[in-house]
């Protein structure tokens, strides 16, 4: 761009005039350097943030990964062949059997619309695209937007440098990663992008105070709502912040005067009216109705006792309101997944379901370290240098890293919002730290040229004799620690990669492992299992699984299920979790009630693919027994003890997964030098190796028997 | 050529008629025998078997030769296993292979007798009827026996415990119970309560296991598929020396000229041949009110028909099934629409209801089971959605403080933007 810019135009002779013109564009100014350089590197940047997520493509194929993304795939699907007015009121059938779901009022369409979006777009541009590989490319495709916004950000806050430097952090960050590698086709692929964008935008309205910005502001928020539930966050940390600010300016000087109050007024009486769940703005509402209440009267002690009167007045009426909105049922409490927020261990005790969850478990420590790395340490820094300047900006940032921070260490797969915030901070350090060390070592010759004038600003911390007085130390100190900050940054970069190639890149619906001389062993049984579902069942089969297959089963099966990863109906998933905890006999009697044709169980013994249905299992007993008091959890477990072997419960031994899961596996040697019936995955010869199956047979199992596909049997005819 | 297409048009109808989905009645019978003596001595209940169209195949059991089927395709209808001695079945029969016929829908008659073999009581028990274990048994009744001529015994005894009963039936045989878990099987002979079963030539030395009206004599089975099986104690009921002799139970002073062995037999052969109580549910439709094609998928609330035609076989054709207990089910789960179907006497069952304000995958649901007939179950899967966006009400009545609300809301909003942009 600085080079067209730079260039006048003279019509004669355009070559020639170029080629004359070539030498001195080559010789830019300083700033068009600068220019040229950040450009240069943004689209490095953008481009490296893109390649470093096909990993997936390129170890395995174009595919979607997991569970969820399925979904969103079938949806997609769904909405490119039919339109969006029937994608709007789809009614699924082919899910949660016999209940069926309404699709479309209950996702966030953004992420489907999107690909949707681009898919026609590609088609118009004549690039005829199979709607899977853009729904693939979808995340790493928004990544890289997102490290453009997170440069935009940084810039913002603090400069371009802490702007070039946060692109570059969040590009490979395997926090961002984990959930937006090629195939991970999930919500928050594009949330994050919009959850950075509206954030940027609204620091960027708070900033420059205009209006346009803050429109589009709320655009960049209504992308988010579209597109993830996570947009409550945003709309509790707006509020948050104003309310820090407002405490901050305690004096308010501008802000008491008639129009800001009259602007702001509008402003949040609209944002409380989109939001009234959240209960920030309403107290933020009073503040501002007592503000002007305060104006109003003009005096003091008539204040105050309107105050008295009010405040009583309204505590006692929102305490009766509640009370008995609470015991008639008209006020629902908090969601349990927002309860666990609050309270990490809420879960845990109450709710099964989403304490079953991996994603929702709380964080590990390593987890932490694995997904940051030495982002861990530079945010603390981060925070430091926000502090010493501090401006409407940098508090807005702090604010949501520590909340962000909060959220990420209740539960696992909030890393990933904690994500933006950390690499921003973190690029604060790395830039701030950065630039006062060069400016130490380039000092020098800036002293022997024009005196140590210039250099003193930016550090403020120490003061300008220490510097005249330890230059030469200071200068190799610079160096060293210099170094040291590229060391840390290349062994960053060096840990992202390795993260991303070798833990987030797995599709999981495909597994590898290491065979015995080295090689790379690719099992492709659920691939399979679904496959031979499509072409060897019924078109109405009905098929029974534990939900965390359900989405799978429906979009590469094609077939009907009973319960999948849209966990809406605790009772139905507890009525599975109850037959598969059950004996054959009463099983059948709950399948039969179902209609099911077929059960699918997922089965780890010969692999030692250890996140199998059997270690799965316990969820399925508390789930069930949750709503089915019948199923208790002690009846499976020996002294508290999770066992499969020959001591195991009774119950555990003939209860119908571990039927279906071992069924016929004590035929099986696995492993040499170990007895037949040697589950792989827990370590143990297994306690029941005479199954007979008398309402169900075995229908099919895959390769590597990681899924096992079981026909239930019609009554007995005589 | 001309050969070859006279060959084949008179090919034409016996292929028509080997292909007859339509006709539900058996044709072609394999009888099993211990020896051919039975095929004379028992010539009246086959020759009423081969007078109504029957095509007999007698075979001794242990016969090398015999199949049920060739080239997966059953040789047979229905089979009558009048060997109640047979330890061992010739050819590729066994136990398996007879309840495997049975279970692809085909019909089967066995009758016992005094020592019957293990194998027959294996399939007896396989079909929810236990004979007594004790094989010296009979059945004994020393107050419901027949007179006869040789006093003194009362094996043969004279029931009259049926359904219509006309004369007595007579009976010489071994007793069962039904087992209590199958819920299909029905007696259809049972013993007075005087009767015992207990081998009458030795001393009873404890008590017998099976007594009284439990004793069941001869018991039928529908299975799930309509396949019928008669179970008897008896072979010698349906000899023709059983079916032409008088009778006249102990203690009732008219004596019959002929006992009711023949016209039980052939009223219950017939049952068991699907000659009788046969039924058929074809052209199963639903549709909206006011449409004629059959929807993918019903909304909430629509007004639907729903249509089914029943009929009967009577041995010769279709006739249109009267009843008035034909119900269907609007089902998910549990049924949520309950409707007895109205009928035109023309075999035509029909009903209309309101889809209930519920979304989901409904089905509809005919279980028609009546004592005698074939078991209808009919169940035909729809899914039923929600309104579309643009089918609810444009504006609710209980919504108005809604309404109110936002343009309360957008008003003053109004009013301040214009009235802030006026002052800066």
């Amino acid at each position: 761009m600085a080079v067209t810019t730079s260039t006048p135009t003279s019509p004669p002779s355009m070559a020639q005039d170029l080629l004359n013109s070539l030498p001195k564009t080559l010789k830019l100014k300083t700033k068009q350097q600068e220019l040229l350089i950040r450009v240069a590197t943004l689209g490095l940047i953008y481009i490296l943030a893109f390649i470093t997520r096909l990993f997936s493509v390129l170890r395995y194929e174009s595919m979607i990964h997991e569970f969820d993304p399925y979904f969103n795939y079938r949806t997609t699907l769904y909405l490119t062949e039919h339109g969006f007015s029937e994608f709007w009121n789809w009614f699924d059938s082919d899910s949660w059997y016999p209940l069926g779901r309404i699709i479309g009022g209950t996702l966030y369409p953004g992420l489907m619309l999107t690909a949707a979006a681009l898919y026609k777009i590609l088609h118009f541009l004549r690039f005829a695209v199979h709607i899977r590989e853009v729904c693939v490319l979808t995340a790493p495709f928004f990544a890289s937007n997102t490290a453009i916004v997170a440069y935009f950000f940084g810039k913002e806050v603090w400069d371009s440098g802490a702007g070039i430097v946060a692109a570059a952090l969040i590009a490979i960050c395997p926090g961002y990663i984990s959930r937006s590698v090629a195939g991970s086709y999930d919500n928050e692929g594009v949330a994050i992008f919009a959850l950075l964008l509206t954030f940027y935008l609204f620091v960027k309205a708070v900033n420059t105070g205009s209006l346009s910005w803050s429109l589009a502001s709320a655009f960049g928020y209504f992308y988010m709502v579209s597109a993830w539930g996570g947009y409550v966050f945003i709309i509790n940390l707006v509020p948050l912040y104003v309310l820090v600010l407002l405490i901050r300016f305690v004096g308010f000087q501008h802000v008491q005067s008639g129009e800001h109050m009259a602007a702001m007024g509008v402003f949040f009486l609209l944002q409380a009216a989109v939001s009234c769940g959240s209960d920030i703005w309403i107290v933020l509402q009073v503040f501002f109705f007592l503000d002007w209440v305060k104006h109003l009267l003009g005096d003091v002690k008539l204040f105050q006792a309107f105050l008295r009167i009010t405040v009583t007045g309204a505590v006692s009426v929102g305490a009766i309101a509640l009370g008995v909105g609470m015991a008639s049922g008209y006020i629902s409490p908090w969601t349990g997944r927002f309860y666990s927020l609050l309270d990490p261990t809420y879960a845990k005790d109450h709710i099964p379901i989403i304490a079953s969850v991996s994603e929702h478990q709380p964080t590990a420590w390593s987890s932490f370290m694995f997904d940051f790395h030495i982002l861990l340490f530079l945010f603390p820094a981060g925070l430091y240098f926000c502090f010493k300047r501090l401006s409407d900006a940098t508090i807005f940032v702090v604010m949501y890293g520590l909340t962000s921070m909060y959220f990420a260490g209740v539960m696992v797969r909030l890393i990933l919002v904690a994500t933006p915030a950390v690499c921003l901070i973190s690029a604060i350090a790395v830039s701030a730290t950065v630039k006062n060390l060069t400016r130490v070592v380039r000092a020098k010759v800036q002293t022997l040229q024009s005196g140590s004038g210039k250099g003193t600003s930016a550090s403020k911390g120490s003061s300008k004799g220490v510097i005249d007085n330890s230059q030469p130390f200071q200068k190799n100190g610079a160096m060293l620690l210099l170094l040291g900050a590229f060391y840390l940054l290349s062994r960053y970069a060096i840990h992202c990669t390795w993260v991303t190639s070798e833990a987030y890149s797995s599709p999981s619906i495909v597994l590898a492992a290491r065979g015995a001389h080295g090689q790379r062993v690719i099992f492709d049984d659920y691939r399979e299992a679904y496959f031979w579902l499509r072409q060897n069942t019924p078109p109405d089969a009905k098929v029974m699984s534990w939900w965390d297959y359900g989405y799978q089963i429906t979009a590469m099966g094609n077939r009907t299920v009973i319960v999948d990863n849209n966990t809406w109906n605790n009772t139905h998933i507890a009525t599975v979790g109850r037959a598969m905890s059950s004996y054959e006999d009463e099983a059948y009697d709950i399948m039969k009630s179902l209609d099911v044709d077929y059960v699918l169980v997922v089965f780890g013994g010969v692999t030692g693919y250890s996140s199998d249905d059997i270690n799965k299992f316990l969820w399925m007993v508390r789930i069930g027994g949750g709503v089915f008091p019948v199923i208790k959890e002690p009846d499976y477990l020996v002294n508290g003890e999770y066992r499969v072997d020959k001591g195991a419960a009774p119950k555990m031994l003939n209860c119908l997964m571990y039927k279906l899961s071992y069924y016929r596996f004590g035929e099986l040697t696995t492993e040499y030098g170990k007895p037949p019936g040697y589950d792989r995955a827990r370590g143990v010869e297994i306690g029941n190796k005479d199954i007979k199956l008398e309402y169900l047979e075995e229908a099919f199992t895959t390769q590597n028997w990681i899924v096992r596909i079981y026909k239930v049997k019609p009554p007995k005819n005589r | 050529m001309a050969k070859l297409i006279f060959l084949f048009l008179t090919l034409i109808p016996i292929l028509c008629t080997s292909f007859t989905p339509e006709k539900p009645s058996d044709q072609r019978i394999l009888v099993l025998l211990d020896d051919f003596a039975v095929k004379s001595s028992h010539s009246l209940f086959f020759k009423s078997l081969q007078s109504r169209g029957f095509d007999l195949d007698f075979k001794l059991a242990d016969d090398p030769k015999i199949a049920l089927q060739r080239y997966g395709q059953y040789l047979y209808d229905a089979l009558v296993l009048f060997s109640p001695t047979i330890e061992r079945f010739g050819g590729s029969i066994d136990a398996a292979a007879i309840l495997d016929f049975v279970d692809s829908g085909h019909d089967l008659i066995v009758a016992a007798d005094n020592n019957a073999s293990d194998l027959i009581r294996e399939i007896a028990t396989e079909c929810g009827v236990d004979f007594d274990e004790d094989t010296s048994a009979v059945v004994v009744d020393h107050s419901g026996y027949a007179v006869s001529a040789t006093e003194g015994d009362h094996t043969l005894i004279a029931s009259d415990d049926f359904i219509k009963s006309d004369a007595p039936v007579l009976f010489q045989g071994i007793g069962h119970s039904l087992n209590p878990s199958n819920s299909l099987v029905l007696k259809v002979l049972s013993a007075s309560p005087t009767a015992f079963s207990a081998n009458p030539k030795s001393k009873l030395t404890s008590p017998p296991s099976l007594l009284g009206s439990s004793i069941s004599l001869v018991s039928v089975i529908q299975a799930r598929n309509n396949a019928r099986i008669l179970i008897s104690g008896s072979l010698s009921m349906f000899s023709n020396r059983f079916f032409n002799s008088g009778v006249q139970k102990a203690g009732s002073p008219t004596k019959h000229d002929k006992s009711g062995n023949e016209q039980f037999f052939t009223e219950l052969s017939k049952w068991v041949l699907h000659e009788r109580g046969h039924l058929k549910a074809v052209n199963v439709q639903h549709h909206k009110v006011g449409e004629t094609n059959e929807p993918s998928i019903y909304r909430i609330n629509d007004d639907l028909e729903y249509s089914v035609e029943i009929y009967e076989w009577s041995g010769k054709s279709w006739e249109p099934y009267v009843a008035d207990d034909v119900q269907v089910q609007f089902y998910m789960m549990s049924p949520y629409v309950l409707k007895t179907l109205s009928n035109d006497k023309k075999g035509h069952f029909f009903t209309s209801f309101k889809v209930p304000d519920v979304y989901g995958v409904f089905q509809f649901k005919v279980e028609y089971d009546r004592l005698g007939y074939t078991s209808l179950s009919l169940s035909k899967q729809i899914p039923v959605r929600p309104f579309r966006h643009n089918e609810y009400e444009r504006f609710i009545p209980a919504a108005y403080p809604y309404y109110g609300a936002a343009f309360s809301m957008a008003m003053p909003n109004t009013i301040c933007v214009c009235a802030v942009r006026t002052l800066v």
